[in-house]
């Protein structure tokens, strides 16, 4: 057969396709025109991170200025702060909310009252639902110096009264860990499900064998869940610099900003509010390129480690 | 199950115990404090002697919310955005799902596939985000918090697994060899055999439009416009609630008056809270094992 006939059936074949599936093609449309403007249109717009981006002169029509804008963060006085900031509050998150959500798995898991077991569940999963705002508006009537719950309890322990929002050395434990009493119930969800699905005859075979209940927990309850604990763990490293900027941009204020501070929120206040757009464009792309090469890392290595990964 | 019957065994089992009911108290003691707040008399929760029921009986607080204006105006728009939001998010992601899960596969499935996963992963940031909405004249628009996220890649690959995993091939053959034709079996075999994922998306979608405040801080600043989550902002956070206060006169009256603002101020901040849970707080208690099923379906690795 020659290169041309060839060619030419391949393209054949592919109009085959096309009219025989022509109605998957049209189903698939709408999303892929959605998801094309609205997350490959602005990697585009990424462009203006290397130009100095007018408004009137558009995308294509402003100057090329190359790794200016890189060059002027990394170098900036707050370059340090923010990166300091944002790797302390992720792994600080990631140290506190990780772990939990696991030991909370095993220790429901270890109840032997259904009842109380189920009213623990219900109850831990609520927070879940409720939103970041109305959560960030509980913390601050709780720390409130003069009237906030949080100040009572802790002078009812014959303790002083602390005005946290405005201390530093507060903020990020404010943070990490009313983000814990949300989300530890509902993330303990999936280690519970991978829990109850251990093979009853292991457990029995653990305690003929002699185990006591921590034996059994740690030589058949965590490595059967292991796996689980692995994917879930790639998932919160690849995130690892996009820290919640939500949350942390409803919690700062003035005088808890050098540690509350952040490269999003300052992406946002400077970006979008002071408007220097190029020069924050720069930035969130910074951001994101090392939030990918980490997500890349972590997964070879647990993939070397365990042979569990996400690719 | 009885297995452990050491004396040690029993410790362990008694410290589990105490550890989890200490657990249970700390989850729920700052939502119990927050309703009892609401409800009492605003001046003793401003004394501080609310502490564990009520004191005096006072639904001050929430007159006093239901009497501003913005909350029913975002209350009315959260409505709109979760309704509208949740059923294109369900129109895009339960037919995008589809394509996906259906076989043979169609042709170029490997790049589309790849296209949409790596959104996930990368994306142009917010400013050249905003820039966008803005060039395309959506700014000040109600489709600027409905549009964008139409499709969640992630939900699209959890409903992908469920199709799947549930529903025989043998179906789509029998249907084909009847004539049917690919949206007839979206419509006619695959949707009528996915209730539990519909329902579980469904309270994922209205879940996240209801909870979302980032976009519309970002995109709308037409008050109007604004969900309900903004308003919460602006009295939760910024801590505008009574813009009528003035510090003018320092009379024994005025000063009186005065207190007696700020205790309301601070009570309607809790009531506020539970105003504005108040929709998914009832249907918590119905949802609860949907949101577990959920989570089940996309652990299943897909």
């Amino acid at each position: 057969m020659s290169v041309q006939s060839r060619v030419k059936k391949s393209a054949d074949n592919f109009l085959k396709y096309l009219i025989r599936d022509y109605q998957i093609y049209l189903i698939l449309l709408p999303s892929l025109a959605v998801v094309f403007i609205f997350c490959y249109m602005p990697m585009y717009g990424v462009l203006i991170g290397f130009k100095d981006f007018k408004l009137k002169d558009g995308i294509l029509g402003s100057a090329w200025v190359g790794f200016e804008h890189f060059g002027r963060f990394l170098t900036m006085g707050q370059f340090y702060k923010l990166v300091r900031n944002t790797f302390s509050i992720s792994l600080y998150s990631f140290a506190v909310g990780f772990p939990l959500p696991i030991v909370l798995a095993l220790m429901l898991n270890e109840c032997q009252y259904p009842k109380f077991k189920k009213t623990v569940q219900m109850i831990s999963y609520a927070p879940h639902f409720i939103s970041t705002v109305v959560i960030c508006g509980m913390v601050l009537l709780f720390t409130n110096r003069s009237g906030g719950m949080i100040n009572n309890i802790i002078e009812a322990f014959g303790g002083e009264r602390i005005n946290f929002m405005i201390e530093p050395g507060w903020f990020q434990t404010i943070y990490v860990f009313s983000g814990l009493w949300q989300s530890i119930g509902f993330s303990s969800i999936i280690y519970i499900a991978a829990l109850s699905g251990i093979d009853m005859q292991l457990i029995e075979a653990s305690v003929l064998d002699g185990a006591n209940r921590l034996q059994k927990i740690w030589h058949v309850d965590i490595p059967s869940i292991l796996p689980t604990i692995i994917i879930l763990m790639i998932f919160n490293a690849g995130s690892l610099l996009s820290v919640g900027h939500e949350k942390i941009y409803l919690l700062q204020n003035d005088l808890n900003m050098e540690t509350s501070d952040v490269i999003s929120t300052y992406v946002y206040r400077v970006g979008l509010v002071d408007a220097q757009f190029s020069y924050t464009t720069a930035i969130g792309l910074f951001n994101s390129l090392v939030n990918l090469v980490m997500l890349a890392v972590v997964n070879r290595t647990a993939r070397a480690l365990s042979g569990t990964s996400l690719w | 199950m009885q297995l452990f019957r050491s004396k040690w065994d029993k410790v362990v089992n008694i410290v589990n115990i105490a550890i989890l009911a200490l657990f249970l108290i700390v989850e729920l003691y700052p939502l119990y404090f927050t309703l009892i707040a609401s409800i009492s008399d605003p001046y003793q929760v401003s004394l501080n002697n609310v502490t564990l029921i009520p004191n005096g009986f006072s639904l001050e607080s929430y007159k006093e919310v239901f009497s501003d204006q913005g909350i029913w105006i975002g209350y009315a728009n959260s409505l709109f955005y979760a309704v509208t939001g949740t059923l294109i998010n369900l129109a895009f992601t339960l037919s995008c799902a589809f394509c996906f899960a259906r076989k043979p596969a169609f042709k170029g499935k490997g790049i589309v596939t790849g296209l949409l996963v790596f959104t996930m992963y990368f994306g142009g940031g917010l400013v050249p985000s905003y820039l966008l909405i803005r060039q395309m004249g959506l700014l000040d628009t109600r489709w600027v918090l409905i549009l964008p996220g139409a499709l969640s890649v992630y939900n699209m690959i959890i409903v992908r697994t469920f199709y799947q995993t549930t529903i025989p091939d043998a179906l789509y053959e029998s249907a084909r060899i009847d004539g049917c034709t690919d949206i007839g079996m979206l419509l006619r075999i695959t949707l009528p055999l996915s209730k539990p994922i519909i329902a579980v998306m469904t309270l994922f979608f209205a879940v996240g439009h209801w909870n979302s405040y980032f976009g519309a801080l970002i995109y709308v600043t037409d008050v109007s416009k604004q969900p309900l989550q903004l308003v919460l902002r602006r009295i939760l956070i910024l801590d505008d609630v009574l813009s009528e206060l003035s510090l003018g006169s320092f009379s024994a009256e005025a000063m009186k008056d005065m207190v007696q603002k700020q205790a309301l101020a601070v009570s309607m901040k809790y009531a506020v809270i539970y105003v504005a849970s108040l929709p998914l707080l009832i249907a918590y208690p119905f949802v609860q094992k949907h949101f577990v099923k959920g989570i089940m379906v996309g652990a299943v690795k897909g």
